[in-house]
């Protein structure tokens, strides 16, 4: 089992996690019409460009924008999670030794205290902005079923590796179902909502072009994100 | 009943269509009809498939149903923030559920969803701002009211609007002559104290070519006059088009996109024969939107730019005033609390707040501007726009959307406002009259026209 989830099923979900994003992003951009979205994007490409760049950044930076800083709570159990579920999977000792061994390549990896002090904040932020759904009536109303079941398969691998780090248990079996649960999350990314850890960045893209070539960039007005 | 006589698919196009339409009052029978109105499920799809692309499907797939654009949304608030109210609720439930089900939704859903499109969203954009996502519901809405509008479920008064541009490429029943001839008519009337006030018409390479809403040609006609007055003060080298004069587009609030793109080509016409330096529009928030920001991709243009460079009235005056080509008395400068409603269309949609400040600058008193808050681009649509101020049956709704703008208002204190957007304009009176708060409002031409300094060309002879 542990072979196979390590081995080829690993390649698998890698495989599919970066081959499907490529399609999509490619697919987004190929499929935005100048006319029919009403932005003159070659015609302008440096306004453009710079009215992207900025859109990304500013939205990238914690309380960086008017959005982020009207909901202070929100954002800050956003940004903990998120920079958590980056960092995490990214930067985990044990990640990169996995990562050296297949690949014989690694990256910077985290220090104990810190990989499991972000783990739990993940996994503390995603607690909190469920019941933040279950709660607040204007976000209830959005919410489905699918929204659910993505929190699921995002907090699946932090809660079975947290499981697994603490040995509590069959560490053989914790250990397998947090590797599959990983590799199930890769392969969900390209098909689900997950896709957004992408997509953000393109849809951003878009609207920055928006306001840096016609609404506003061109007349030299600096959107206030 | 497939279709009715009064409410069907079909635009109309005609003078005729238009009267018989009106005939209908506050679209009794036409709204009577729509009840009975098939939807066109396959029309509706294929639709869609053509004309939705990877940017609004990726918008309605990721929203990630977090719910930071509740707040953002005017009338999310002033409607007790009802989450049926949320932008995102909105737009998922109507154009979502459109696209979910393919096209196969009822006459009672379609009829829902108008009242989402046009009572619910005024197509302000500004929850776009303040979504993580980049996800602009506005830009949606506009979407769902060109579906909305192809399947015969708009508002009785968009559709007279846009058959009214189809007709007389004017948002009303205002025929070219009409136009030249209140244009000079008024002159005439302003001629003995502003000696040497003219008209120019169809003069070619002007300095300026200037556009109008068809509103001032029909309900205030001095608006023409006080233009004319102040590019005669100005020293402008100036005309009027007989024919492509109308900036506004009532087809845009509509969504009847093939009305849009024959309005604005007849300016762009009007451009191209008179070649003129530039445009200058009037103080019209959505007729700068229409002409300037969103007509060059109706008529397919692809530098997304009209054929000579446009600009907003506030910004021909902010430079005039700058450049000294029009000088204010320091005397007669407004000297009691004034405030400025940010238009949606000009500020949001195309970053003209400088240009505004600027004049205030020129205008006001020092320390009698009063900002509302939030302004520039966070301002808040004054409640009427998108087509709500003139949409009968939803005036109930368009009434409770003026309490943001009221209430802004009022926290600063000021009993005069500047709208220099006739929608804005409209929206104000009508809180005045619905609320009585005791304030005034004006457009910019009159103000500056009392408190300009006369140049000596223009001073009636002893
Ligand atoms: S803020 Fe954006 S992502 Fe969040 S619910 Fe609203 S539209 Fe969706
Ligand atoms: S565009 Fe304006 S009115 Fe429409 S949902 Fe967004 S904030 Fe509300
Ligand atoms: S009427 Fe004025 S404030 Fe209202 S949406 Fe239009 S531009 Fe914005």
């Amino acid at each position: 089992m542990h072979e196979f989830l390590t081995g080829i099923f690993f390649w698998i979900a890698v495989g599919v996690c970066i081959i499907g994003m490529a399609v999509r992003f490619v697919r987004y951009f190929l499929g935005l019409n100048w006319q029919l979205d009403r932005v003159a994007y070659r015609a302008h490409p440096a306004a453009g460009i710079k009215g992207a760049a900025r859109s990304i950044y500013k939205w990238l930076i914690p309380f960086g924008t008017r959005g982020w800083r009207t909901q202070p709570v929100m954002t800050a159990a956003f940004f903990g999670f998120h920079v958590s579920a980056v960092a995490v999977p990214l930067f985990l000792a044990g990640h990169n030794l996995f990562l050296e061994s297949k690949i014989g390549f690694s990256l910077i990896t985290l220090g104990p205290a810190l990989a499991d002090f972000l783990s739990w904040l993940a996994v503390g932020c995603g607690a909190f902005l469920i019941l933040r759904r279950l709660v607040l009536p204007e976000v209830r109303i959005l919410t489905t079923w699918n929204d659910y079941f993505i929190w699921f398969i995002a907090l699946a691998p932090f809660v079975t590796g947290l499981v697994a780090r603490y040995q509590m248990g069959s560490y053989g079996f914790w250990l397998n179902l947090h590797i599959f649960c990983g590799e199930l999350l890769l392969i969900a990314i390209p098909f689900t909502k997950m896709s957004h850890v992408f997509l953000f960045f393109a849809s951003r893209a878009q609207l920055g072009m928006d306001f840096g070539i016609k609404r506003g960039g061109m007349k030299g007005t600096k959107m206030a994100w | 009943m497939p279709e009715g006589t009064y409410c069907n698919k079909k635009p109309i196009n005609t003078p005729e269509e238009v009267n018989f339409l009106l005939s209908d009052s506050s679209g009794t029978k036409y709204y009577e009809e729509m009840k009975l109105l098939d939807v066109d499920s396959q029309l509706l799809a294929s639709t869609i498939q053509k004309t939705m692309k990877t940017r609004l499907k990726t918008w309605l797939e990721i929203c990630a149903h977090c719910g930071m654009c509740a707040d953002s949304c005017f009338l999310y608030q002033v409607n007790g923030k009802d989450p049926k109210q949320v932008p995102a609720y909105k737009i998922q439930s109507t154009l979502g559920e459109i696209v979910k089900r393919k096209g196969k939704v009822t006459n009672a859903f379609m009829r829902h969803a108008m009242e989402v499109a046009w009572a619910q969203c005024t197509c302000c954009n500004r929850c776009g701002m303040y979504c993580p996502h980049g996800i602009d519901t506005g830009i949606m809405f506009g979407y769902l009211r060109g579906l909305l509008y192809q399947q015969g479920f708009v508002p009785w008064e968009l559709k007279i609007g846009a058959g009214m541009h189809r007709a007389y490429r004017a948002q009303m029943d205002v025929t070219d002559a009409d136009f030249v001839e209140t244009f000079e008519w008024m002159v005439e009337e302003y001629e003995d104290d502003y000696p040497g006030l003219t008209v120019p018409v169809d003069v070619e390479d002007a300095d300026i070519f200037y556009t109008v809403n068809a509103r001032e040609v029909k309900h205030y006609p001095e608006d023409l006059a006080e233009a004319a007055v102040l590019f005669h003060a100005a020293g402008e080298n100036w005309t009027i088009a007989s024919k492509g004069w109308e900036q506004t587009s009532l087809a845009m609030f509509a969504g009847d996109w093939a009305a849009c793109k024959m309005q604005v080509e007849s300016v762009y016409g009007a451009m191209e024969r008179l070649k003129p330096k530039r445009m200058v529009g009037t103080e019209c928030g959505h007729a700068h939107r229409a002409t300037v920001i969103e007509g060059p991709y109706w008529a397919g243009r692809p530098d997304g730019r009209p054929p000579v460079e446009s600009i907003h009235y506030v910004e021909w005056l902010a430079e005039a005033l700058e450049s000294g080509k029009l000088k204010i008395d320091p005397e007669k400068r407004i000297q009691e609390p004034v405030t400025l409603q940010d238009s949606c269309n000009y500020i949001r949609n195309h970053g003209l707040k400088k240009a505004t400040r600027t004049i205030m600058q020129h205008i006001v008193a020092p320390g009698y501007f009063i900002e509302m808050s939030p302004n520039k681009e966070h301002n808040y649509c004054c409640g009427g726009g998108g087509g709500f101020n003139g949409i009968g049956v939803f005036r109930k709704q368009r009434n409770r959307a003026l309490l943001t703008k009221r209430d802004q208002i009022l926290a600063t204190g000021a009993k005069l406002v500047i709208a220099p957007c006739h929608n804005c304009w409209d929206a104000i009176r009508d809180l005045e009259e619905e609320y009585e708060i005791g304030i005034r409002w004006s457009f910019l031409k009159p103000l500056i026209i009392k408190m300009m300094i006369v140049p000596d060309h223009m001073k009636p002879e002893e």
